[in-house]
């Protein structure tokens, strides 16, 4: 058998971001595959030198694109863990609020996405039209479409009213009434179920040694959520994982779906629960110390690490993100697959390279 | 606050990682601090029914790590992110980018070091002098 | 294909999900984070904003009195306009409107408590 060696990437039609796969192949079968990252990197966890702890938010904001309001919460969440701060319950809820509709918009692009690697452009059209409403309900009551910018140490920079709450509830009723127009074509398809279905499987002991995190982990059988800790205001939502056992592509998809249905049941809960009282609290002095905080991302469990020494400055900020973790599962998932299912198999793992390389 | 970890050493990490692994654990990153002009900490963060244990390591900068990547092929990356970032030098490194996986050949400082700045080749010269 | 089908001849039978930008645009959102501008009559030069700003955009100068912000540099944030004690900063509905060169905002604002700092300048 002839053995080649096909660049993937950095640049490819179905990739967001720039990541480079070098795949070996032999005749049309996948015998290895070594990533290469490096295109997007900032040093971003360096700029906590000299920018200050506070404004590191809006830094950390921007480390990912489409999930910049949980990375922000993450961090702040951190932050008032170290400095003892106890935040607003009403705060806590409305971090919920906005987390929820952040993963409902990033698990909407990605299902678009994903639609459009396997060719399927009518179903990617029809998820980014729904995300638009999404992004419209965040401008509303946040100010901004993607980096909304609520988090401050201490609480949150935006409160919602109560003909806001009635408002978003009605539109995230007809956005989910939407999405479930999309079920059956999305789960049930046969064109969508023959490029997906037993492609990229990673088997439950696998993720868990390769060290998978969010859809990837749960496609494949394990209930890890890190909502399932209850940070925040999760513990008063009746929280329960979504989880596939099948650990291919299709199983990867149907999780990211159902969790874009969840979110609309969390949203609702939310908001019905949603307590009285302020939003922030004021915060004086400066952290010290340091701290592990984790959050669940709409890719996965994203960890910071914050180490603090009383100044203005932090003395490390480490952030590890979800596709940072599901990097090595994808080596193992692409191994005796078609070529011509790389770029499947790569959108699978909900890849987000800005985020992993920083 | 501080973080609630177990103290390894160099001699005994391998030892330990795969005792994680053999609990079961699954393993989350790891994370380099820089201390001071000479030592870094290397934190192991491993994670356990959505609980994280810790495994603490102070290490000079100069001298090499033993790589956990041959217990856990997952560590690889972050391996290499820290090589680049700190300078570090991984042994058994079982897939090495040789200091390039975000950085390109001629970049020679270590970015994330606070404290000073080592060339990556101050060793090999170092050696080649003496 | 089939489950997509009632979706697809919905879509095109109905109204176009798009605007003809920009002939036709959406009404902002009445809080939306968009262009930063200030009244500068109002502002006593405290440089809250230029310490607080996390894209340090906005550069104050106490002296000359003088309030500049380059517009390419800020993110949006409002971090400034929540900081501000004097509350002259003020953000619009809108986005700064695409420029084809670069420029940065500069305001002239009255030198107050002047027989202070002649006193400061002379000690």
């Amino acid at each position: 058998m002839a053995r080649t060696i096909v660049p993937f990437g950095p640049q490819h039609p179905v990739l967001p971001e720039p990541i480079h796969v070098t795949v070996t192949v032999e005749d049309e079968i996948i015998t290895d595959a070594v990533p290469a990252l490096g295109y997007v990197h900032r040093g971003l966890e360096t700029l906590a030198d000299v920018r200050d702890h506070v404004q590191m938010i809006q830094v950390v904001e921007r480390v990912c694109g489409i999930c910049s309001m949980i990375h922000a919460a993450c961090y702040v969440q951190g932050i008032e863990e170290m400095m003892g701060v106890e935040v607003p319950r009403r705060a806590e809820y409305l971090r919920v609020i906005w987390s929820e509709l952040h993963r409902m918009h990033s698990h909407l692009l990605w299902l678009g996405l994903y639609a459009d690697a396997f060719g399927f452009e009518s179903l990617f059209m029809q998820f980014w039209r729904i995300r638009e409403r999404v992004m419209d309900l965040m401008e509303a009551t946040a100010g901004a479409r993607v980096i909304i910018s609520v988090n401050v140490i201490g609480g949150v920079r935006r409160d919602l009213d109560e003909d806001q709450c009635k408002w978003v509830l009605s539109e995230v009723e007809d956005v989910e009434k939407q999405i479930r127009q999309l079920q059956t074509t999305m789960l049930n398809d046969y064109s969508v179920k023959k490029r997906t279905v037993d492609v990229g499987v990673i088997t439950k002991e696998q993720a868990l040694e390769l060290g998978a995190a969010g859809p990837c982990l749960r496609g494949s059988g394990v209930a890890q959520d890190m909502r399932m800790t209850g940070y925040g205001a999760y513990d008063d939502m009746g929280f329960e994982p979504i989880v596939e056992t099948a650990g291919d592509c299709y199983a990867r998809g149907a999780v990211r779906f159902r969790e874009t249905l969840q979110a609309g049941e969390i949203i609702r809960k939310a908001i019905a629960g949603l307590p009285e009282g302020e939003t922030s609290v004021k915060v004086r002095g400066r952290p010290k110390g340091e701290v592990i905080t984790r959050v669940e991302q709409p890719r996965g469990e994203l960890m910071y690490y914050i180490k603090a020494n009383g100044s203005k400055n932090l003395d490390r900020l480490r952030i590890r993100t979800p596709t940072f973790a599901n990097i090595p599962p994808l080596t193992a998932m692409l191994p005796g697959m078609e070529l011509a299912d790389v770029p499947v198999i790569i959108l699978s793992i909900d890849p987000c390279i800005s985020c992993t390389e920083r | 606050m501080e973080l609630e970890c177990t103290t390894i050493t160099r001699e005994t990490v391998v030892d330990e990682v795969t005792k994680m692994k053999n609990d079961g654990y699954r393993f989350v990153t790891m994370s380099v601090v820089d201390l001071d002009e000479e030592n870094v900490d290397l934190l192991y963060h491993f994670d356990k029914d959505l609980e994280v244990v810790n495994l603490r390591m102070a290490v000079p900068k100069k001298e090499p790590v033993p790589s956990i990547s041959g217990v856990y092929f997952a560590a690889f990356l972050i391996e290499n992110e820290s090589k680049d970032h700190f300078g570090l030098e991984f042994d058994g490194l079982v897939l090495d980018f040789g200091g390039t996986l975000y950085l390109e050949e001629e970049v020679q400082r270590t970015p994330f070091c606070k404290y000073g700045v080592i060339r990556k080749d101050a060793e090999a010269a170092a050696e080649g002098t003496a | 294909m089939a489950f997509m089908t009632p979706t697809i001849v919905k879509n095109f039978f109905g109204k176009p999900a798009t605007r003809m930008y920009p002939i036709t645009t959406r009404e902002p959102f009445s809080n939306a984070r968009g262009e930063l501008y200030i009244d500068v009559k109002e502002c006593n030069m405290c440089t809250l904003c230029a310490r607080a700003c996390p894209a340090q955009c906005i550069t104050v100068d106490r002296e000359k009195a003088t309030w500049e912000c380059d517009p390419f540099e800020c993110v949006y944030c409002g971090v400034c306009v929540d900081v501000c004690g004097r509350k002259c900063l003020h953000q619009h509905d809108q986005y700064r409107a695409p420029a084809v060169e670069k420029f940065v905002m500069h305001e002239q604002g009255e030198i107050k408590k002047k027989p202070k700092k002649e006193a400061s300048d002379s000690a």
